[in-house]
Order: C-alpha cells, then structure tokens, then sequence
C-alpha cells in the first residue's frame, strides 16, 4: 500500500488581528520553499479586524520524500485534532483554545504561547472581575503540551521595539522543531526586506527566550505569615502607627498598612489612625484565621476613601500623575502634552463638598439650587492651563475642611451603620459579618454607578433586617448585584 | 481604496506560458480567467471572494490591455443580469458573489439566464461560506444549481486543479449552452500554493464587437412559448450535452486502490481531508496514493450516472461524502443504482453528521464507522485517535477549561464611527425604553452583539428597512430600521424606503454612513467620496431618499452623541406621520487612517505642527464598573489589574492602539460616566507661541504642585 509514511509537518498559528499572523505565515512558507519544501498555507480569517482572532494553517512536506515533483503532495486546508506539530498562539486564550479543540497533545505538539492576555469585550464588560482564569489555561496547556514554550510575548516586543510576529518567529527557530537552521529563519526575514533590523532584534529575543522552557509558577503559599511592616515612617506619630499595624494579626496587616497609606494621603495621620483604631477593635475579638479583621482592612479603607470631588481634584493636579500620564501616552521626553480632563459635576458633587449647613440650606432654597446648577453639566479643562489647574488646585485644598463637607457626613452615616451591623452580626453569625463586610465591594464609582451600587447594598442589607439570611445568600445576592447593570439577575436572586 | 491592496501582486498576473505561479488562490482563479479569454467580469463583494473584488479592481491595468470589461456591479442581482451578454454573444463571463446569500439576491436573473441558455462561457464563481468562522445562514447552493439546472463545479482544492478546473468550466458550459457555478470554500480562496502559468488571451469576441453587431434572438426570450422549449432543450440538449464532456474530458476522477470491493465517492473540494483521514487510518500516503479506491466528483451537477455505475458495480458498498443537507447526492446515487439494479450499498450520512463542516477528525470517524460496517479488518490503527488518547494524562477536565476561557465575539474596529452611534441608542434605551429594531448585514451588524446588543432581527443585505414593514401603520412607538449605506445603495432605498413612502409607514429608518462597503474590506460604492473610476462622489444617500419621496430627512455626525440620541428621540416623538430618515455620517476609520496616517506622518517628519490626539483613564479615580466599557466595546478601551491591591476590579485602561477617535469622552458627558477620562493632545513640533505657553504655564503650574508634594512629604509612613 502507501509508499511513504512521512507525513508533512502541521502548524497552527493562532493570532489576533494587528499581531501580524498573516507575516508570520509568509515567513515560514517562503522559508520552507526556498528550503526544498513543498508549503501550503489557508486561513479563516473571519472578522480578524474586528477584533476576532485568525487561524492560519500550514503544512510542509520535503521535496526528497516526493517522486515526480509535478505531482506534489496532498495538504489538508484545515488542521486536524491531534494531528498538529507546532502550535503558535499570540495570546493566552487563544493558547487555550487551541488546547481546548485538541491541537494540543502529549504525543505530537509543541506549543508555543504568549502569556500575555488580550481581554475581550466579554471580560470587560463585567461590572466587576470577568477575566477568564489564565492559572487553569496554563496549567492545561502545560500538561497538553509535548513541549511547551510560553513567555510574555508582547512585553518583549515592546521592550525591543518590534511586532510580536517576529518574537514569535524567532521563538519558533528557537524551538528547535522545523527541520531548518537559524540562519534559514533570517534568511526568510531579509527576503522580505521590511523593517529588516527591528524584526532580526524581535527574531533573536524571541530565538532566546525559546530556549528556556518554561517552568510553572509556584502558587503563592497563603499559610506563609507577612511579617511585619517595615515602613518608612518619617515622624514618631507615623512610627506609632506603623507599630500599631504591627500590632494587627498577621493577615490583616499588608491591607491596614496599605489602607493606612490610602488614608493619610487622603485625608491626613488622624484619618488613618482612626481606621486602625477600628480594625484594633474589631481585631480584639477576632480569632485565627483572622478573615474579619483582614477583609474589613480592605473595605473599610475604600470606603473611608470614598470618591468625592476633592479626591479627584488632588490627584489630577499632582506631579506624580502627569509623570505617569506621559509615559503612558508614550510622549516624548519634552514633548507638549496638554491634558483636557473630561468632567460632568452634577448638583449633588457641587453640593456635597459644601459644609453640611450650607449645602442642606442649598438644597432647601430653589434660587440657590438653580444657581449653583449653572455649574453642572459637561466640562473639558486642560490641566496644562493655568486657569483649569488653579480651579482643580483649588478644590483639592478644600481637604482641610472635608470632615465638615455634606458628603463626609452622609458617607459617614453610613460607614458607622455598616459597622455597627458587623459588631452585632459577629457575636452570633462570624461568617455572615465576614460577607456584611465584603458587601462594600458594591459600592463604587461616580454617579449613577455610585447610586446603583449603594441601592443594592442597601438592599442586601434591608433583606437582612427582614428575616434571616445565610452567609452564602449574601455572597449569592452580591455576585448577582455584579452580573448586569440592569438589575435583573440582582432582582431574581433577591426574588429567589 | 480597499482594505487590502493588490496592487502589488496583480503583477503575477502577466506570468507567461511555463512561468511558476506562486500565491493566493483568488490571484490564482484570476490568472485562470485571464488564461481563458473572458471578455468581461464583475460581482459583489463578500467573504470569502471580496478580495477577488479586490484583485479585479486592483488588477485594470492588465484587464484593459486585454480588452476585458469590469464592472463592480451594484448587487449580485446586477452581476447575474450583466451575464445576459453571453445569451447571444459568444462572450465569456465570469462573476463572483458569497453564496448562499448572492446566490438568492441573484436568484430571479440567474433563472432566466438558464432558461435562455448561453452561448459564451458563463461561470459564477461562488464563495462558500459553509462551517467554521461562517457569517450566514448554512444552506447549499446545492439545491440553486439543481432547480434551475445550472452545472456545479467543485475542484479538489490545490492551484492546478482549480485553474484547470476553471478552464475546462468555459468549455464546458459553452458545450452545453448552460452557465454554471464554480464553487470555492474559504480556505481554498486563502489558499497558498503554486502553478504552471500560460499566457493570458484576448477576448476572441469582445463587449465592443457584440454592440457592433447587435443580435437578436426572439427565441431566447423568457415569455411563453420558448419557455417550454426551453425547458425541453435543458432536459434533451444541454444536459446529455454536459454528462457528455464531463466524460470525454474526464472532469471527474477515479483514483483506484486495492481494496476494490469498497469505495468512497465525494464532491472534489473534499479530496485533501479524505486523503488526510486515510492516511491517519493507514490507507493513504502522502501523495495520495491510496487502498481504496475514490471516485472525485469535480463536478457535482450533473451526475455522470453510468461512470458512477462503473464505479461502483464490482463493490459491496460506497461511501457518499457530501457536506451540508439535504443529502441530494446520497438521494440521487441511490436511484442511480436502483435503476441499474446495483447490489452495492450505499452509506453516507449514517455514518457522517447530517449537517456541518466535515473538518479532519469528523471525516476520518466516518470513514472508520464505514469500514467498520464493511469491512471490519481494514482498519488496523488510528494515528489521531492514538494521539488524542494521549490526552488522558491532562488533569484540566474540559469543563474547567470551558469555564476558564472566555468567548471572544467580533466588535466594531478601534475608532469605528459606528460606536459613538450604537452609544447613543443604548442610552436612549435606557431613557425611552426598549423599542423594536431591524438590523442588517454589515459592520452595522455588529450592534447586535455586547456590548450594546441593539437589534431583533436580520433579514439580509439592506433589507432592515423592509424589515419593519409589518409596524409601519401603529401610529404611537415607532419601529426603527438600522443598515448600513452599502446595504441601502444594494437593497435598501428600493425595497425598503420606496416601499414605506409608498405604504406612508411612520417608522424610523437609520442609514449609518461610513463612507464603504466596509465590512466586505473598505470597497467604494455610490456614496464614496471617491469612487473607483474618479475622485467623485457619485450620489447622496439624502438626494436619493428625496428623490423616492421622504420628506423627512436629517444627517447627523454620529459623534455628537448627545445630539445624535436627542435626534433619534425626535424622530420616535415627532407628530411628522411618515417615514424619518436620519443619515448618521462618519468615515470607517480603517479607511481614513489608511489615508491620514502617512500625511500625517510625513507632515511631522517635515518639521510641521502636528496635533495627535488619544485617550487616558486615569487609574487611581477608577473604580473598576467598566460602565465605559459597556457603552463603547473598543478594542483601544481595555483592562488592566488595578494598582490599588486593595481593589479587586480591574481597572479601564486606553491602550497604544487608540487613534483619539473621541467616543470615550463623548459617551462621558452623554451618559454622565466618571471623571477618570482624559483626553492626550501630543504636540509634534510645537511653535514658538506653544513653547512660550507652555513655559509661562509650567513655571507657574510646576510650583503649586512642588509645594503640596513637600506638604505631603511631611508625613510618610
């Protein structure tokens, strides 16, 4: 029967739109057909521009192995589950998903992945976390893999200033599994002749990095106790603090001491030693594992913290942010940039930065109200601009007097029934105040974000004054709060 | 200016006699046209053979040289209706459209056009967009080219054989007086690979040499009585014709084996995934050399029956491979084999999947099922289920992998002018309250998935308008029509909007203008700025809907998305009875970065003030509800895990890619978002005025924020 049993070599490429799949493709078929190999290549490209990804196939077969070279072998146009020999993923998903339709086996497969993500719009979309879980993808690709090469590809990029298309390259000669040498991988780049230098740079990173296999990330051990803070206190009363953090039990103290940070740079020392005070004494009654007192350090430093209009002028009108600004928008090193903040204030963020008594009379007099909602409504200011800058300056300085601000009180109101509910929940259900606490975690935002999330944590806690409620209903009704703006499943878990 | 050009690679096209071809499949069945002698070509663009819309229009150079017409035709109506120029001419055609969906707007004309019969070549070539990635409705042209007995053409998908294959179509159809089609999938579209050229041919007869001598032939008009005789010489003439020298030229193609009492029979486009199934079964090589024998219908319309008895008579059974359903084939070869009192069994969609792509490992499982059934000894290993077992070892069940890796649906580009549109409705949703929309096909269609998700129904190419028909009369919530100005120009103004100005409908049609058939890869249409002949633009969307009697018209730039909700909200509110029209102006952004991006480029190289625009989210005020992110989808618009360890959302984030289209900003103030938006403004080489600005405002600007750096650094901890 069959004459030859050699089979032609398969890769899979998986990449999105704008990694330079269709490059890489190129590359190695015009490699291999300068290297006595017949080659074939197809895609889907589907929607690839449209943010879908592309999967290119290609196969290659040796001159040598064939009789009549008029009568070239048969390629199949599509690859074939467990019948692959070098996947190449550009992203971690994709990785995934090409383990997840059986590319990926033991027996045949070298995959090489990026590790870095590139989230889609399901993943961002979420009101909360809807990252997918790149530890399981990992672990599975691993496992699936005869040989598995993964490394930050884009990263890498970046740092050498190159398209990923010829990490990737490179990371395929490094590889070692196409039966061509090095030289023959360059070869096929300079070929091609563009951007010759940047994509060699790229091929010999990625040739590197290749060559490393990969190894799996310890989880991080949680049983291992933090220690003590160290800090860089720089008054006795900072050290004081810092003492009392080291005073905490060890689980809670990495988050005290960062929301004690948060604080001080959000209001001043007394801000923050009143938030420790708070974890002390809820610490006091606290037992091992600690989860209370760890969970409330984080909560109840967000929402000691909250979002009011001085927050947000004092850090854009910061020198530390616009440093930061201008890396990310990549400017040059003195470049102009100018920064035109997009703001909207409404009445109630005009209002709430007034003193309690002046904002409740505000509110009580229509004249005013009408007044001051001149000041509403959409604004653009260039923070670059003397005059914009002078107004935001000016509303950060108001910090002085924020303990007396209308909003200050109204978030303090609330801070101190939320407590209050948590010292009452421990004593008979520890578990249930452990969940009361993590319920913060709806509160966030601006506006009608911050509106809606307090609505449903209001609510969650309404139910909990109207009849008993489990510790996992509570965790329940939260997620569902998180899953879409609407309400609707919040309003079907409560209704359940 | 298409998405992608070919300007570069039409060159192959002039390859001569016993010159290598080597590239893409689409160039490819181009080369072939050219070697045939076509007198003129044309279509519509779609996946998978928009870019050989793209080549054709890329390639005028060649095909004026040679005589040859082309027409980018305005539907696949019109490309089918141009092919009548080969009813009395004995010019040869070709067209290419995506099918199944050209395939039924051309319907009507490709009828009559086989009625009548041709006298030139006539080949369409047929995009199938069946299986994997597909972005329509799965059904076969199958079933068109049977009704209206017209020959399919489906070639084992490697350059040579489709080349020839094409070749050998022209004569064939002119043997037989019949158009047909030439059906190409995805990948063989995509398809790199190589063959030996010949040289191109003029045009025996040309468009120019056929309006010379007009000829008339009354028979060949579609009225009754030659509609009868019509039908009398498909069945008498045309088809004994076809089987005739599908035969004689050996279309189809037996690859004997050694296992000659079994058989697999299957359409051409199939051969390289049956070869790959065998060979995983140990029954095939490489090569192609195989133990069982195949018969490969490169033509799967007509049936040339008794070469298929031939086949077939000394086996216990065969096994029919045929993608899609209905089963024709499996049906027809059943008869067949009756009629010629067969004892040879027939297996087929018992032991493959009724419906789907017949992808490596579904075929290779068929195969094995058959032979199992037949003849059990034959299969001694399997090569892919042994190396799938080696899955075994794999901890990660599937179901935790499924869970872990999120979908990733198609969205709208980076700096799509649609987005700020589709912010708009789903703001006004959220005020005005859910309405009932008709959706298209196109970039617009998009709107229907996350994160907007606006849309009830699709019912094809510019049919959205027509869509609402039914709703036209409620006079209180109105229906609203959303296509896109490719749909409009190819269906749109005549089925939809000459339609509601005729029955008074009261409903609301959206036209979105990006300037393209977009979707398809940025081809022009009538509404161009430019358009593929001039620097013109050829007609207005608002003159046109005028012109069939709208009165209420209004054009908006879909970026003022406060106005564009507030407009879209008057036209469902307004006491006009009648149909409202609103033209949502902005230029696809593939396109107008494909033109700015070098000028601009060049300008800054030059020296000349530049201003380049982007956004920024600020990371330390975001709190991580991506309310942003539901109103916008853009790519540029992403995540990154927070800074803060004490927040657990991940934070907005404006990656490099974001081209400051300005729809983050807009949608901030229109929906009242947060204050973490900001928009970048990078001044390249800046002017004495900037520079004196930017110190004055610095100096000033750089002290305050010294002095609360040095309070803040009082107290550390």
């Amino acid at each position: 029967m069959s004459n030859t049993r050699i089979k032609p070599t398969t890769i899979v490429i998986s990449a999105l739109g704008g990694q330079g799949g269709g490059v890489l493709t190129n590359w190695l078929v015009n490699m291999a057909e300068q290297n006595d190999y017949f080659a074939q290549s197809t895609s889907v490209p589907g929607v690839a521009q449209r943010t879908g990804a592309t999967i290119y196939y290609l196969e290659m077969f040796p001159k040598s192995e064939v009789k009549d070279l008029t009568v070239p072998p048969v390629m199949a146009l599509m690859p074939m589950a467990g019948d692959v020999d070098l996947v190449v993923a550009a992203e971690l998903m994709e990785a995934g998903r090409a383990v997840q339709r059986q590319f990926v086996t033991p027996l045949k497969t070298t995959l090489i992945a990026s590790t870095h993500r590139v989230f889609s719009i399901a993943e961002k979309m979420v009101l909360g976390d809807g990252t997918g879980d790149s530890d399981t993808v990992l672990k599975a690709a691993h496992q699936a893999a005869k040989t598995f090469v993964a490394f930050d590809m884009e990263s890498l990029a970046a740092e050498m200033s190159c398209v990923i298309s010829s990490i990737m390259f490179g990371a395929i000669a490094g590889s070692k599994k196409l039966p061509f040498s090095r030289e023959k991988f360059e070869d096929a780049i300079r070929a091609e002749g563009k951007m010759v230098e940047a994509n060699l740079r790229g091929f010999n990173a990625g040739y590197q990095a290749a060559e490393t296999p990969y190894v799996p990330e310890q989880a991080s051990d949680t049983d291992v106790p933090f220690g003590k803070i160290e800090g860089t206190a720089n008054t006795p009363a900072a050290q004081a603090l810092i003492d009392r953090i080291n005073g905490l039990p060890d689980p809670a103290r990495e988050f005290a001491y960062a929301g004690a940070t948060k604080l001080l740079d959000y209001q001043d020392l007394d801000y923050a030693e009143a938030y420790i005070a708070e974890l002390e004494a809820f610490a006091a009654t606290d037992k091992a594992p600690f989860d209370l007192t760890h969970e409330l350090a984080r909560y109840l430093a967000l929402w000691m913290a909250f979002d009011d209009t001085i927050k947000v002028a004092d850090i854009k009108t910061r020198s530390e942010r616009v440093k930061k600004y201008r890396q990310e928008v990549r400017a040059g090193k003195d470049q102009i940039v100018h920064m035109v903040e997009f703001m909207h204030p409404r009445l109630e963020e005009i209002v709430g930065t007034m003193p309690v008594g002046m904002a409740r009379f505000v509110l009580k007099s229509p004249f005013l109200t009408r007044f001051f909602e001149k000041f509403t409504g959409p604004r653009l200011s260039d923070t670059t601009k003397v005059s914009s800058f002078l107004m935001l300056y000016f509303m950060a300085s108001l910090r002085f007097m924020r303990r007396k601000t209308l909003r200050y009180a109204e978030e303090h109101a609330e801070i101190k029934s939320w407590l209050d509910r948590v010292r009452t929940t421990v004593a008979t259900d520890y578990d249930l105040a452990v969940e009361i606490v993590r319920c913060q975690r709806l509160i966030k935002g601006y506006g009608e974000t911050h509106e809606r999330g307090l609505g449903n944590f209001k609510t969650i806690m309404a139910a909990l004054d109207n009849g008993s409620v489990t510790p996992a209903k509570v965790s329940e009704l939260r997620t569902a709060a998180l899953e879409d703006e609407d309400g609707k499943a919040f309003k079907k878990a409560l209704a359940a | 200016m298409a998405e992608r050009s070919f300007a570069k690679e039409v060159k192959k096209l002039r390859l001569g006699d016993g010159e290598t071809f080597h590239g893409e499949g689409i160039l490819a069945v181009t080369k072939g046209l050219l070697q045939s002698g076509v007198a003129y070509v044309g279509g519509y663009q779609g996946s998978p053979v928009s870019h050989l819309m793209d080549v054709l229009a890329d390639s005028h150079e060649i095909l004026s040289e040679l005589g040859v017409h082309f027409e980018a035709n305005g539907s696949e109506a019109t490309a089918a209706a141009m092919l009548s120029a080969s009813i009395s001419y004995p010019l040869r055609a070709a067209v290419t459209w995506k099918s199944t969906v050209g395939t039924n707007v051309a319907s009507d004309a490709l009828s009559n056009l086989a009625s009548a019969g041709v006298i030139g070549g006539t080949v369409i070539i047929l995009g199938e967009d069946y299986g994997e990635g597909a972005s329509i409705m799965q059904e076969r042209s199958h079933a068109f080219a049977m009704k209206s007995q017209m020959w399919l053409i489906n070639p084992r998908p490697n350059l040579p054989k489709m080349v020839d294959m094409l070749e050998k179509s022209f004569q064939l159809s002119e043997a037989s007086n019949t158009p047909l089609f030439f059906q190409l999938r995805i990948r063989a579209c995509h398809l790199h690979g190589q063959f030996v050229a010949k040289d191109n041919l003029k045009p025996a007869f040309t468009v120019r040499d056929a309006l010379e001598n007009p000829k008339r032939e009354a028979d060949k008009i579609i009225l009754p009585p030659f509609t009868f005789l019509h039908e009398k010489q498909k069945i008498e003439q045309r088809w004994p014709a076809a089987v005739k020298f599908i035969k004689d030229h050996e279309l189809n193609e037996i690859f004997d084996g050694a296992e000659g009492d079994v058989g697999i029979i299957f359409e051409g486009g199939l051969y390289n995934v049956v070869i790959r199934a065998l060979q995983m079964l140990g029954l095939a090589d490489s090569l192609g050399e195989t133990d069982i024998p195949l018969y490969v219908m490169n033509v799967t319309y007509p049936l040339v029956d008794d070469h298929l008895v031939e086949f077939a008579k000394d086996k216990k059974a065969v096994l029919m491979v045929e993608e899609g359903q209905p089963n024709y084939i499996e049906q027809a070869l059943n008869k067949v084999f009756n009629d010629a009192e067969l004892t040879c069994k027939i297996s087929g969609k018992d032991v493959l999947p009724v419906s789907g792509e017949y992808t490596g490992q579904v075929m290779k499982e068929g195969i094995k099922g058959f032979l199992e059934k037949f003849k059990p000894d034959l299969v001694k290993f399997d090569d892919q289920a042994a190396s799938i077992a080696s899955l075994s070892q794999v901890t990660v069940t599937a179901e935790a992998l499924d869970v872990a890796i999120p979908a990733r649906p198609p969205g709208l580009c980076t700096g799509c002018p649609e987005r700020p549109f589709f912010a708009a409705m789903k703001m006004l949703e959220k005020d005005y309250g859910e309405i009932h929309i008709s959706a298209d096909i196109g970039c617009n269609s998009f709107g229907t998935l996350p994160p907007f998700q606006i849309g009830n129904t699709i019912m094809g190419y510019g049919l959205s308008a027509a869509s609402s028909s039914a709703f036209s009369s409620v006079r209180g919530k109105r229906a609203i029509s959303i296509m896109g100005d490719g749909g409009f120009w190819h269906n749109g103004l005549t089925s939809g909007i000459g339609s509601a100005v005729y029955n008074n409908s009261d409903n609301v049609f959206i036209i979105v203008d990006n300037g393209y058939a977009a979707a398809t890869g940025g081809q022009y249409i009538q509404s161009s700025a430019r358009t593929l002949k001039e620097d013109e633009r050829k007609a207005r969307i608002q003159e046109a809907v005028q012109g069939v009697g709208v009165k209420w018209v209004r054009t908006i730039n879909s970026y003022d998305i406060a106005d564009v909700k507030a407009l879209v909200r008057e036209a469902m509110t307004s006491h006009f009875i009648g149909p409202k029209v609103i033209v949502i102006e902005g230029e696809c952004m593939l396109n107008r970065q494909r033109r700015e991006k070098p000028i601009k480029a060049k300008r800054i190289k030059a020296g000349k003030r530049e201003v380049k625009e982007r956004f920024y989210v600020e990371s330390e005020t975001c709190t991580g509800d991506h309310a942003c992110i539901r109103l916008s989808g853009c790519p540029s618009l992403t995540i990154k895990p927070s800074p803060d360890i004490l927040r657990e959302d991940p934070v907005a984030y404006v990656d490099n890619s974001c081209v400051g289209c300005g729809v983050c900003g807009e949608n901030v103030h229109a929906a009242v978002l947060c204050p973490s938006f900001s928009r970048a403004e990078l001044i390249f080489n800046p002017s004495g005025w900037d520079r004196l600005k930017h110190v004055v405002r610095q100096g000033a600007i750089g002290f305050l924020q010294r002095r609360s750096d040095n309070k803040r650094a009082r107290v550390s901890l």
